[in-house]
């Protein structure tokens, strides 16, 4: 398949001048990895009059991991995150995320920020950006801004970046308490594909909970109330059970090829509850290893 | 424009318009013909191809991202003779009709050089993103289980 539509292909070295390109031409579209982006290319879904390939600015390159702070920089890959011992210790649910992200050629390539750039709701990264506390630094032509990934997606595909617009990094803090936590993604089969749903749960030693649901709705969701109704509880079966009543009232699945809405609303419901199980095990460090399979 | 890299070892410059995609530059212009056209959109594997030393799938990358990089496909994995890991594959008789077997080659050594001996799940893990439709895939996990171990 040949991608039909002409364009110039620009390669800046810093971000100023990156900028500048974007700013002087209208219709320019960047480029990360290209693993979404070549494939719209493809189907005519896009018909930019420049690309401009970001991959050599250096400072995008930039993956620093502390105990407590992590920054991921615009062309950080699914596989950087992966060979991290780092992030595998210190930001576990990155890791155990990262390791579903469809196959290793696709991983190697695909970066997170494009990820939420793309902002298709199957997306794999907005579970823990949406249970860790993150910011997106984005600088454009004229101003830089910060803002929390809670007000950055604005429906499928859609977010609230502007033309002028990069996104340069993302800025996450670790809980201030011992965290644990768990991923779960729902596909057709084992093996590549996109999510039918997928369940984050974090739980922190003060006994806290942070949840995310992804796939279900036209953009990710961090249902509050129901971590309201886990925070400083007990954790026993009929609580489980209670929330996980209240689970299809926070959700707004579709039915499409890949599952019906009904399923859908199932699978987050037992999803949950293995997520939720999970990480108060592993806060417990009795729990199964990260990248273990609960389905 | 002008895109110079090194492919299977060996300085080359090729004309290409900005939006030609690299398996097909690949093919078509400078004649390697192991990444083949399959799904064309990153789900089956057939054109994976090693672009300094990491696997990607060469049907969702422009030949313009790829200056000055090392680009390996099968042709260059087996330029003095055929590979311990490709006498495993023949050993088991593990494909049928062959299409995905350079992007099962690539994905495989890529593995074995990051996991000299990996277990089953390692190696369903990498091998994800390549389909085969002949075999069940059961013998190309046994004869990447049979080499000798650790893989060099």
């Amino acid at each position: 398949m040949t991608i039909t539509c002409e364009f110039d292909y620009l390669k800046p070295k810093t971000l100023n001048e990156a900028k500048k390109l974007l700013a002087k031409h209208k219709k320019s579209q960047l480029l990360a990895g290209g693993t979404d982006l070549i494939g719209n290319l493809k189907e005519d879904a896009l018909a930019p009059s420049n690309l401009i390939d970001l991959k050599g600015i250096k400072e995008l390159k930039k993956l620093t991991v502390t105990k407590n702070a992590l920054t991921i920089g615009a062309l950080v890959t699914f596989s950087d995150l992966i060979a991290s011992k780092a992030i595998k210790k210190y930001f576990p649910i990155i890791y155990e995320a990262a390791l579903t992200v469809a196959s290793k050629a696709i991983r190697n390539r695909a970066t997170v920020v494009g990820n939420i750039c793309s902002a298709v709701p199957c997306m794999d990264s907005s579970g823990f950006l949406m249970v860790y506390d993150t910011k997106l630094k984005i600088v454009g032509s004229k101003a830089r801004r910060t803002i929390p990934i809670a007000k950055w997606f604005k429906g499928p595909r859609k977010t609230t970046l502007k033309k002028d617009e990069i996104v340069t990094s993302i800025e996450i803090k670790a809980p201030a308490t011992k965290h644990a936590g768990c991923y779960i993604k729902l596909g057709r089969y084992r093996g590549e594909d996109l999510a039918q749903a997928t369940v984050t749960v974090l739980a922190t030693s003060k006994n806290k909970f942070r949840v995310s649901f992804g796939s279900v709705g036209p953009t990710p969701i961090r249902p509050l109330n129901l971590e309201k109704m886990l925070d400083g509880k007990l954790v026993d079966d009929k609580l489980i059970e209670e929330v996980m009543k209240k689970i299809p009232t926070v959700i707004s699945p579709i039915t499409d090829i890949r599952a019906t809405k009904e399923y859908r609303t199932h699978m987050c419901q037992v999803m949950f509850k293995r997520a939720l199980l999970a990480s108060i095990a592993r806060l417990k460090g009795i729990g199964p290893s990260y990248g273990t399979n609960f389905l | 424009m002008k895109v110079s890299f090194v492919l299977n070892g060996e300085k080359r410059s090729v004309e290409v318009k900005p939006n030609e995609v690299l398996l097909h530059v690949l093919r078509d212009k400078l004649g390697v013909k192991s990444p083949k056209c399959g799904c064309e959109r990153g789900d089956c594997g057939t054109c994976t191809i090693l672009i300094d030393n990491k696997s990607v799938k060469s049907c969702l990358v422009l030949c313009a991202e790829v200056e000055g990089q090392q680009l390996t496909t099968l042709e260059g994995l087996m330029q003095n003779d055929l590979t311990p890991l490709q006498h495993a594959f023949i050993d088991s008789n593990t494909f049928q009709c062959g299409f995905c077997a350079p992007g099962m080659v690539v994905a495989a050594t890529e593995l074995l050089k990051e996991i000299p001996d990996p277990n089953i799940e390692q190696i369903k893990h990498a091998l994800a993103g390549n389909l085969c439709r002949c075999t069940g895939y059961t013998p190309i996990i046994e004869a990447i289980c049979k080499l000798k171990k650790p893989y060099k």
